[in-house]
């Protein structure tokens, strides 16, 4: 079961509290965990990635395992720590704005 | 006793503000959607009960909120009945995607930018959501980068109007200093195809035919930065403002310039007449005297603040030219915020109830069609946008 910690805003726009719980058919990568939380809660659709292009939205980060996932391709595989569950993948907000 | 609901949009958070018809002592709800910018809040003339909003951030882009309960209860339509595990209803409101295909939409794909260059047409938020006159399940949403949207399905799914981007000056739009955004969104009660928009800093347009073609609608007006004194856009409308039971005579903020057109947009004048300063974004008109104006002059272009510290309404009741300061409850020192294009609204109870909102977080009404006014509230985030609701 792979754990993903959600921005504060998109947690509240999809009424979860705390971590969200996922299984994500192998081999994890950025695209099928997206897959599998937009399926979960379709409002989050668009809110990580944009609609037509399928882009990481540019103020949103991916973190895993301290190491910065950003800008890997989407197809790349996820570190066998947070396919597991053993670490959660992070998606943060930049520090930025007020 | 007829009651009054004042609709607040603002950098964090919606907030709903209820009164009866005295409009005195005012309950205050929210914030909803605490900490994402709302742009814009409209009820449905059709069912007041029904309130689309606009939500955003930079962040995670631009949501659709709808309550069918006057506010108790929100979600974002879309996606079918499913729920969350949790029980949160889901949906998918936030798609808004630019028709370019060449059946119905225009190859179009950029317009101007700052520096003169082209650059791409990308979407950002929704600025303003106005719903039909007639049918609750129909609103129209008015988008930056400047476009109009159209729901039919009560903001389920929501197809571009075309023909605005696409009937030929489009290249040539480019983006004041909020962005390219479409602002203004008026419906003529008189004609259901008639529809006004206006876009910052294109100008305004009108279309006829529900949306099939579309005009621009900025002769008389003149902006000091556009060379061509009669440039069919380019002009930076601020705001468009019309009295429901005279719906071809228009008031216009523009940057600069208060203007006016009797002739449902085909030419303006200018009506600044006795003005201090006649920069601005808001304007209104009252609700039973179609003559009668409302503007909040702010100091320049460069100084989005009231002149001297002084926050003034300016009424006119003789359509413009002749204006006079309502500031009987307004700060008249030290008061340094601006009111927004959107921030000023009417409501229709007897004697004309007019609100407006600052980037102070203040919101104050007048029950009394401007000789008085009062805070609502004094301190909200800033406010981006207000509407009245007149319920029975």
């Amino acid at each position: 079961m792979m754990r993903v910690v959600l921005p504060y805003h998109l947690r509240t726009l999809a009424g979860v509290e705390g971590e969200v719980r996922l299984e994500v058919a192998a081999p994890a990568n950025m695209r099928t965990v997206l897959d599998a939380i937009e399926a979960r809660y379709p409002v989050l659709r668009g809110t990580i990635r944009e609609h037509e292009t399928g882009k990481r939205r540019a103020f949103l980060r991916f973190f895993a395992c301290q190491e910065d996932w950003s800008l890997e391709p989407m197809d790349a595989e996820l570190p066998e720590a947070v396919a597991s569950g053993k670490e959660p993948l992070l998606i943060l907000g930049a520090i930025a704005g007020g | 006793m007829s009651k009054v609901r004042v609709l607040v949009g603002t950098r964090k958070g919606a907030f709903i503000l209820s009164a009866d018809g005295q409009r005195k002592d005012w309950e205050v709800s929210g914030p909803f959607f605490a900490g994402w910018e709302i742009y814009h809040m409209k009820g449905s003339p059709v069912n007041p009960d029904r309130i689309y909003v606009s939500q955003n951030t930079s962040w995670s882009g631009q949501v659709i909120q709808r309550s069918d309960d006057g506010g108790k209860t929100w979600h974002a339509p879309g996606g079918g009945v499913q729920k969350s595990p949790e029980g949160f209803p889901v949906g998918e409101s936030n798609r808004f995607v630019y028709d370019t295909s060449a059946e119905t939409g225009k190859p179009l794909t950029t317009h101007q930018w700052y520096d003169g260059t082209q650059h791409p047409w990308e979407f950002k938020r929704v600025w303003h959501l106005e719903p039909s006159l007639t049918d609750a399940e129909a609103v129209y949403a008015g988008v930056e980068d400047a476009a109009l949207f159209r729901s039919t399905d009560g903001a389920h799914s929501w197809q571009e109007l075309p023909a605005l981007r696409g009937h030929g000056t489009g290249p040539q739009w480019q983006p004041g200093a909020g962005g390219m955004c479409l602002h203004t969104i008026l419906l003529d009660p008189a004609d259901p195809e008639r529809i006004y928009i206006a876009i910052s800093a294109a100008g305004a347009f009108r279309t006829d035919d529900g949306g099939q073609s579309w005009k621009p609608i900025n002769k008389g007006l003149h902006s000091q930065f556009i060379p061509d004194p009669n440039a069919e856009v380019g002009h930076c409308v601020h705001h468009i403002a019309m009295n429901p039971q005279r719906p071809g005579v228009l008031f216009m903020q523009k940057h600069w310039d208060v203007m006016r057109s009797d002739d449902a947009g085909d030419s303006w004048r200018e009506v600044s007449g006795n003005l201090p300063t006649d920069f601005g974004f808001a304007i209104d008109v009252h609700s039973h005297e179609p003559e009668t104006l409302y503007v909040v002059p702010i100091k320049s272009d460069s100084e989005h603040f009231p002149l001297d510290g002084k926050l003034a309404v300016y009424r006119s009741r003789t359509g413009g030219n002749e204006w006079e300061a309502m500031t009987n409850g307004l700060p008249q020192k030290d008061c340094y915020v601006n009111v927004l294009r959107d921030a000023m609204a009417v409501d229709t109870l007897d004697e004309c109830g007019v609100y407006f909102g600052t980037t102070g977080g203040q919101v104050y009404g007048s029950a009394d069609a401007g000789k008085s006014w009062a805070p609502l509230v004094h301190n909200l985030p800033a406010v981006l946008s207000v509407e009245v609701q007149t319920l029975p």
